[in-house]
């Protein structure tokens, strides 16, 4: 973006908002916003921390293992919903219902279901995510060209190779999308587990600090949270964007 | 006006790469296609032309193995069809081409689905690629191309899978004219050289004319062949004066005046 002339470096706003908040924390408005600086000064005397590291640890394990499973259980049952009519009949009524379904609701049927440890957290991650990558990657797959499917057929493909070789390729630039927002629907998934299944993590962290009005804390781990969350879902755009070229052409 | 010969004689001792017999296909209570039935000489290429409707491209696709027909049947070398199967390969109106794949993947891509290896199948295809005259773009990815030399790549593609039959439907009429016409004569070459049944889908009555050496009218409503012509004059005449051949201009007038009540 450029302004009189200027062209502003990228995520300029978020200086603009950086200026306002420690503004706002400098005249002492309300405790809920301390200023900027004291948090970022909170922040890195938190992050030495064992407590936070363990808390880190705990909560990008059910992170990844819920975004394991969302993709490895999601993007093959998106293809087959795309690829098969009766499949996709059978299913789109309940990944649609989920989708928008209130999944906190669920958390404390998964705890009576799978326990108050870890397994419900991942589960309720994967919940969280899952959804929209078998929505998403269902859409990839039924706006392949028609011809692409006939040529595979025509040219003997075995209904493995038609899945790894062309469904999934043509498919992609889709299934990125959803896994982007997915991994961050898993971000949410993962916290709210912590938070309501067993006090681990950054749940527990965010409970501690909340709880005590310990804000500069507060603020602190959030902005961990969401640098992290932003750096995974900037490395899927990248992957879409490197996708990109052929998503109108196919 | 001169009438081109529909040899009887010559019937008789053909030797047929590819049978159609009575082949009826429906879509719902549309009849695509209604008891038809036709002959392809091996080593020829017959052109399949008719007005939108008439079923051509279903025949091909039948043919193809990707559809299956309602009624009647299919002979490939004696064998009758029940699917997709390495005697026959495509070639696709919109080139379907794997976006995501270099010129070189995509032409060995029929050997690749075929699980020939690596090292052989690009050998192949490189091969090919030359043939086609795309020498030098390997590398290159199917958008980086134009229209014409993209076709070109998905007719290295079904000639690399040394197939005995060659299907083409429309093949190129998502291309320029004048590319169009390069394409034509290269398609002479092609008849000629390689040992292979051609079955062309068109709607253009001078292609039909100029490349084939049987053309059969097919008519809509019901769908049915209506006639076989079998340019037989200019034939072995060089591609450039083959469009001032009388012959062929007779031929192009005819099919028009019998078409041309078809078409709204």
């Amino acid at each position: 973006m450029k302004i009189m002339g200027y062209r502003l470096p990228a995520m300029s706003s978020l200086i603009l908002w950086g200026i306002l908040w420690e503004i706002v924390g400098q005249a002492g408005v309300t405790f809920f916003i301390p200023p900027l600086s004291k948090v970022f000064v909170t922040l890195f005397e938190v992050i030495g921390t064992g407590s936070f590291q363990k808390a880190l640890w705990d909560t990008a394990y059910a992170f990844f293992a819920g975004v394991f499973f969302s993709i490895v259980i999601g993007i093959p049952t998106g293809i087959m919903m795309g690829k098969n009519r009766l499949i996709d009949e059978m299913l789109l009524p309940w990944v649609n219902m989920f989708l928008s379904a209130p999944l906190t609701a669920l958390v404390p049927v998964l705890m009576v279901l799978f326990g108050f440890g870890m397994k419900s957290i991942i589960i309720t991650t994967t919940l969280f995510a899952i959804w929209i990558i078998i929505l998403n990657t269902r859409a990839g797959v039924m706006q392949i060209n028609r011809s692409m499917i006939e040529m595979a057929r025509s040219f003997g493909a075995s209904p493995m190779d038609a899945f790894f070789k062309i469904y999934f390729w043509a498919a992609l630039p889709e299934i990125l999308g959803g896994v982007r927002i997915g991994v961050i629907r898993a971000v949410k998934g993962v916290i709210i587990g912590q938070l309501l299944i067993s006090i681990v993590g950054f749940g527990a962290l965010f409970e501690l600090y909340s709880s005590n009005f310990l804000m500069a804390h507060f603020w602190a781990v959030l902005i961990v949270l969401f640098a992290l969350a932003f750096t995974i879902s900037e490395v899927f755009a990248y992957l879409e964007r490197r996708v990109a070229y052929y998503a109108a052409k196919r | 006006m001169a009438m081109p010969q529909t040899e009887t004689a010559f019937e008789a001792k053909v030797d047929n790469a590819v049978a159609v017999r009575g082949v009826s296909k429906n879509y719902g209570d549309v009849e695509a296609l209604k008891d038809m039935s036709l002959e392809f000489p091996r080593g020829q290429l017959t052109s399949l032309l008719g007005p939108s409707g008439c079923g051509k491209t279903t025949l091909l696709k039948i043919i193809a193995g990707l559809l299956e027909p309602n009624a009647g049947e299919i002979e490939v070398n004696g064998k009758a069809v029940t699917g997709p199967g390495p005697d026959r390969a495509f070639v696709f109106q919109d080139f379907a081409l794997l976006p995501w794949a270099s010129v070189l993947r995509n032409v060995g891509f029929g050997l690749e689905l075929r699980g020939v290896a690596r090292s052989e199948r690009e050998a192949i295809a490189e091969k090919y690629i030359k043939d086609v005259g795309l020498a030098g773009f390997e590398k290159s990815y199917p958008h980086e191309l134009s229209g014409g030399m993209r076709q070109r790549v998905g007719l290295a593609r079904a000639l690399s899978v040394n197939a005995q039959v060659l299907l083409m439907d429309e093949p190129f009429s998502a291309v320029d004219e004048q590319t169009r016409r390069k394409f034509q004569e290269d398609l002479l070459n092609l008849v000629q050289n390689e040992s292979k049944t051609f079955i062309f889908v068109t709607h253009s009555i001078e292609e039909a004319v100029y490349v084939s050496d049987q053309i059969a009218i097919l008519l809509p409503r019901p769908s049915r062949v209506s006639e076989i012509i079998r340019p037989s004059g200019f034939r072995n005449k060089d591609a450039a004066s083959i469009r001032r051949d009388p012959e062929y201009l007779d031929i192009v007038d005819e099919i028009w005046a019998s078409l041309r009540s078809y078409v709204e």
